[in-house]
């Protein structure tokens, strides 16, 4: 553990040294060094420093807009905030996820699918594939993905056609790449034509394969230098994550399941809808983002990290041939103790996704369901409703509640890049204390820092909190750089001035 | 599936306020356009992969709302091979610059920028925003009536016009 760096005990004096932007995620965050005069690390922080209000917006809406409004809370994964919000107003509508007619619940699954298949490939192929292919210290012009497109056209061109191949998945179903209406309240809007279905099935087989390739290549890049990559900003932690009622991996659907460090069972198959019991979340003055943490274990303890690390540690097998022979091969050569707790490792876990992805959907177009059969069930009015899906970067939870007249009067969510906040930060003090510390600071070493934060694929956009309730500090910084006066305003809501938090 | 001669991009995030100008201007527009003709595509941001589908085309247009104070702006694109290393989103230039990088010499393109001027996350359309699209409208109507040599044509002459 590295909380040691979370807060210098005497911050007058040390140099600051800012990462702003941190690159190559979605979204706009921020890391700070404090250095002493030996250039020795004595705080690192990731700041999240955009700030939507989203939760505040919802209110006042009514509750049929939301699986279409939420979807505007991000452009890289609108499906999943579009899934999770009809789930919960599923619940609003008297039904519960049994319920669902077979057809819709495909549909949507699909639709899901697709959503991962895509995000996955951008973040691997897009944001992260320069760091992997040309080194964490390459030259800032090989630092994106049209200089891999240059010197590995292939890779570079499967990538933008696994996202692309993912997009054409949800624009079949839901009618748009993005804001489409694919899920309504109860059920699905549509069932895919015949016409759609031939469609996405004319390149399925190229995808599995090309995900496989995917598959091959992060094992490839991750064995190339294995202790480094299993040492760089690792850490050990819980994790969070729903499995299917027989254990394996699921995206859509299912019970909580937690472990620890050692991969003990801290809860398994917990009712999502009991999460405000099992989650509370901590706020801290110098961040947007909320801490969240397991209530049982506490604050110190009870933090833990979601997405394809968490999922693929968590479930007991993979229900589709390929990933789960790849699933087990990872497990072979990364878990020493039963955990695979290599941060790094997120990416190899997020390919075995993206191939089971790939061969789940090509599964689902030769479902005849998917063509025919009911849309939408019916039932009676209920006042609260709780939906939680695996976005591609984790567990994500929408919970509302509405009034006699149908608006929602609360909104809480719960976003997968809140969950791994300390997680990421945990890492950045890691690399800061392994790597950076005691050194001269160049351009390449501070890569490493986001290099850490890129494995979580944050999504830094959707991941700040409601008006009116995040901590809040405004500094005012006289022209030589020192703060001459500082406003906070603490999670409670009250302010104070001078106080740094 | 058949690729129309002239595809209409726009981004934007709708519930961003004047962000929302270019979706909108495509909301407007989606009833009166020959499918045949022009093919119209909303996202929230340009990625790699609209590089995918310039191909094939004899001309695109890019709608977004743009900060400058203008009714709007109807200019031809240059490809540049600039990045931005902050995130995976591309300005249309850029973009141009990828699809020259795998597909060779892109088609003709033309960014249709409309003045916005607040972005605030559940903001409406600003009134000088909304006077800003009506008017874009009328003039995209018109321009995508023609032909791309028109469109081409329409690019010139506005070039020569002063802001």
């Amino acid at each position: 553990m590295y909380e040691h760096l979370e807060t210098a005990a005497n911050p007058a004096g040390l140099k600051r040294v800012v990462v702003d932007p941190v690159s190559r995620v979605e979204g706009h965050g921020k890391v700070t060094l404090l250095l002493d005069a030996e250039n020795r690390v004595q705080q690192a922080r990731l700041h999240i420093v955009e700030f939507r209000g989203f939760e505040k917006f919802i209110q006042g809406r009514p509750y049929w807009e939301l699986p279409v409004l939420v979807q505007r809370l991000c452009g890289i994964c609108p499906v999943s905030h579009h899934l999770a919000a009809a789930k919960a107003i599923d619940q609003l509508v008297g039904i519960d996820p049994a319920d669902l007619p077979p057809a819709a619940d495909k549909l949507r699954r699909l639709l899901h699918f697709g959503q991962v298949l895509q995000s996955h490939a951008l973040h691997f192929f897009y944001l992260s594939s320069p760091d992997l292919l040309f080194g964490f210290d390459s030259e800032i012009g090989k630092r994106s993905v049209v200089a891999v497109l240059a010197d590995y056209p292939d890779i570079g061109l499967q990538g933008v056609k696994l996202r692309k191949y993912g997009q054409e998945v949800i624009r079949m179903v839901s009618g748009k790449r993005v804001h489409g209406t694919g899920a309504i309240p109860g059920g699905m809007n549509k069932a895919l034509s015949r016409e759609e279905r031939d469609y996405l099935l004319q390149d399925i087989g190229q995808i599995v394969d090309w995900a496989q390739a995917a598959v091959a290549l992060i094992k490839r890049v991750h064995g190339a230098d294995r202790a480094f990559n299993d040492a760089f900003a690792t850490i050990r932690s819980n994790y969070l994550s729903l499995v299917k009622a027989d254990g394996a991996l699921e995206l859509y659907h299912g019970g909580i399941r937690a472990k620890n460090a050692d991969g003990a069972t801290l809860f398994d198959h917990y009712d999502y809808c009991a999460y405000p019991e099992l989650i509370r979340e901590e706020v801290r003055s110098w961040t947007y983002m909320k801490f969240p943490y397991l209530t049982a274990l506490g604050k110190a303890d009870g933090w833990y990290r979601v997405g394809p690390l968490a999922r693929i540690n968590n479930c007991d097998f993979i229900d589709t041939p390929l990933a789960e022979a790849a699933r087990v091969e990872f497990k072979q050569q990364l878990a020493d103790q039963g955990l695979v707790h290599s941060t790094l490792a997120f990416h190899w876990a997020r390919m075995i996704e993206l191939l089971h992805c790939a061969e789940s959907i090509q599964a689902l177009l030769h479902d005849p369901d998917l063509l025919s059969g009911e849309l939408v069930a019916q039932g009676s009015k209920r006042y609260e409703g709780i939906g939680v899906i695996e976005a591609p970067r984790g567990t994500l939870f929408h919970h509302y509640q509405i009034d006699d007249n149908d608006i929602v009067t609360k909104a809480n969510l719960i976003v997968s890049t809140t969950s791994n906040n300390t997680g990421m930060n945990e890492s950045v003090r890691q690399v800061a204390a392994a790597y950076l510390s005691g050194r001269e600071l160049t351009e390449p070493l501070l890569n490493q820092l986001e290099v850490a934060i890129r494995a979580y694929d944050p999504c830094l956009s959707c991941a700040t909190h409601a008006v009116g309730k995040m901590p809040l500090q405004v500094e005012l910084v006289d022209a030589a750089g020192q703060v001459v006066d500082r406003l906070t305003r603490h999670g409670n809501g009250e302010f104070a001035r001078g106080d740094a938090g | 599936m058949a690729v129309t001669p002239i595809l209409l991009l726009a981004c934007g995030n709708p519930s961003r306020g004047d962000d929302a100008l270019g979706p909108l201007l495509l909301d407007a527009l989606a009833d009166q356009l020959d499918p045949q003709t022009v093919e119209c595509i909303v996202d929230f941001q340009l990625h790699i992969e609209h590089t995918l589908d310039l191909q094939g085309r004899q001309c695109v247009i890019f709608a977004d709302a743009s900060v400058r104070d203008v009714t709007f702006q109807f200019t031809r694109l240059t490809p540049t091979a600039s990045l931005s290393h902050t995130t995976h989103a591309l300005s249309p230039a850029a973009l141009l610059g990828v699809y020259r990088s795998l597909h060779g010499e892109p088609p003709p393109a033309y960014l249709l920028g409309i003045g916005g001027l607040s972005f605030e996350l559940g903001a409406a359309l600003s009134p000088a925003a909304q006077t800003n699209l009506a008017a874009t409208t009328r003039f995209a109507r018109a321009l995508l009536q023609g032909t791309p040599a028109a469109i081409a044509a329409s690019a010139a002459a506005s070039a020569r016009m002063p802001d």
